[in-house]
């Protein structure tokens, strides 16, 4: 009996984890982007095959100008790539796809607007039911820390309380696909701790398909199911590492053997294609 | 209390002192050295002028003030409207605004004559008038304003699945009000110079067919009279719409140290 039902359940895994890699939420087929410019074509990407996972927090991290942004803009439909395709469910991508919440490097938030109505922009953009988002926002706000600020404007707020509102934003219509952007480029070092222990926090209770930018090696293992390595010139897949740590991670976890083997072994991988140096 | 009171005024008792100043050597100049009144009045006579007549004035002043407000307003109202054509279309930006830029470089008052003809001795050719001379700062500023959003912010929008009216609104138009502004502040003098040009060519009632009447019985005291309540008017009109901008902008950098206080 008790076996039957162990078989049952490994079998219903089985065939889940079967139908969620059929289904990838994007998939990316022999991808590639070349820009013509006065000194001839240049391409920023080439041959790119991946799948996001539905509900896998996945990384691109490579050094600057390895395509990286690019791609994430085609995937939210900001550009179109010159070559391959990319599906969104099993669809042709055509245009920003729905359920779509985007957190960009700058945090965007308009001088005009207090915190909480520009939390509510991207609602208001959708034309969603305001008053009803209106309570997940301030919600949303006093999880992220920002409660007594929604009334402030932006310009009153520190770097790091900028970027968590532009989360909050892209969280209000509580997307499936999350994209991110090296939302905590511009952070002080201890304000981007803090984020990745929130963002990692988040992504546990909600189970969001998230595609990140960095090009923080430490950044990409904390929080991500696999990392994607990508070169420079043209921008290519290297690698894709699964990170098998356990989840919750707190910060102290980038102190263990294991995290460092990780990192190590990115940057080596990064020093041997030029791209770092060891010495 | 007082003490601060009396430093906040410092700019307002600069400013009467040399007025004051002024007037006070003009009048003493004027005494002194007998002027004659066709001449030079001397300000004591001005004012005298004004006194005598206070209906008189107010009725003309009344006049060039309905026709400016009203040109300012249109000129506002049609500016901003074609700064968003010309924003949102590549075919107005190439012709309607050369075409604007060409009609900015022709000297406006040449064409003051013919507006008479088209429209008539009223209040319409005076009008016509203002909004001509002032609605080219709107337009110009207007653009800038609703071009130099953060290509950033159009993308965000974009993700969003945003209809254009949203951008506009939500977006485009709140980030282009400082510069609207601005060019407001220009426009509101200009429409005052398009309603006294418009007096020139045609008219009965009004500050500028005041001047010209006292201008052809060589009474310079009632020119200066109503070039005095110009001055008044416009620097009115001015601050009027500076206070408008404040109200509006509480959040824009120029305003932010006023706006809370306690950030400086």
């Amino acid at each position: 009996m008790m076996s039957t039902s162990a078989t049952a359940l490994r079998r219903q895994d089985h065939a889940m984890s079967q139908t969620t890699d059929a289904a990838a939420y994007v998939r990316m087929a022999d991808v590639g982007m070349t820009y013509a410019s006065a000194r001839g074509a240049f391409t920023a990407l080439d041959g790119i095959d991946l799948d996001l996972r539905r509900g896998e927090f996945l990384s691109l991290l490579g050094p600057s100008g390895c395509g990286k942004s690019t791609l994430l803009k085609c995937v939210a439909g900001l550009e179109r790539c010159t070559a391959g395709r990319i599906d969104i469910l099993g669809r042709p991508m055509d245009g920003p796809p729905e359920g779509l919440g985007v957190v960009f490097q700058r945090d965007i938030l308009l001088d005009w607007r207090t915190i909480l109505d520009n939390v509510l922009l991207t609602a208001e953009f959708q034309r969603r039911d305001l008053k009803a988002l209106r309570p997940r926002a301030q919600a949303l706000l006093a999880r992220f820390g920002l409660d007594g600020f929604e009334n402030r404007h932006p310009w009153e707020l520190s770097g790091g309380m900028r970027q968590r509102a532009a989360i909050c934003r892209a969280l209000l219509v509580d997307p499936d696909l999350l994209l991110m952007d090296e939302p905590f480029g511009a952070l002080d070092a201890m304000t981007r701790d803090d984020l990745n222990v929130e963002l990692a926090r988040l992504w546990q209770d909600t189970r969001k398909t998230v595609l990140f930018i960095t090009h923080s090696i430490t950044e990409a293992v904390f929080l991500s199911d696999r990392v994607v390595m990508l070169s420079r010139n043209p921008g290519r897949i290297v690698e894709v590492i699964d990170i098998d740590l356990p989840r919750p991670r707190p910060l102290r976890i980038r102190e263990t053997p294991e995290f460092g083997r990780y990192t190590a072994r990115i940057r080596h991988r990064f020093a041997e294609l030029g791209v770092l140096k060891e010495e | 209390m007082m003490s601060t009171l009396w430093q906040r005024s410092e700019r307002a008792r600069s400013v009467a002192l040399v007025l004051i100043a002024s007037i006070a050597l003009w009048e003493a100049a004027v005494r002194l050295l007998e002027v004659r009144k066709f001449i030079l009045p001397a300000p004591s006579a001005i004012v005298v002028d004004l006194w005598r007549e206070p209906a008189y004035f107010v009725q003309q002043t009344a006049y060039t003030l309905g026709t400016t407000a009203l040109g300012f307003a249109l000129a506002v109202a049609l500016g901003l409207a074609l700064a968003v054509a010309i924003v949102h279309s590549r075919f107005l930006d190439r012709t309607l605004y050369t075409f604007l830029v060409v009609l900015n470089s022709i000297p406006k008052v040449a064409l003051a004559p013919l507006f008479v003809i088209w429209l008539g001795t009223g209040i319409e050719p005076k009008v016509a008038i203002a909004v001509m001379i002032a609605i080219f700062s709107i337009v110009i500023d207007a653009v800038l304003g609703l071009r130099s959003v953060d290509p950033e912010a159009l993308n965000l929008a974009r993700v969003s699945r945003a209809r254009p009216w949203a951008v506009l609104v939500k977006i485009r138009l709140p980030n282009a009000l400082p510069y609207i502004f601005s060019g407001m502040k220009v426009a509101i003098s200009f429409a005052l110079v398009g309603a006294i040009v418009g007096e020139f060519v045609a008219g009965e009632v009004g500050l500028g067919s005041v001047i010209l009447q006292a201008q052809s019985t060589f009474d310079t005291t009632r020119a200066f009279a109503a070039i005095l309540l110009l001055g008044v008017m416009g620097t009115v009109l001015f601050f009027l719409v500076e206070l408008a901008e404040r109200w509006m902008l509480p959040w824009h950098v120029s305003q932010r140290a006023e706006a809370t206080g306690h950030h400086v």
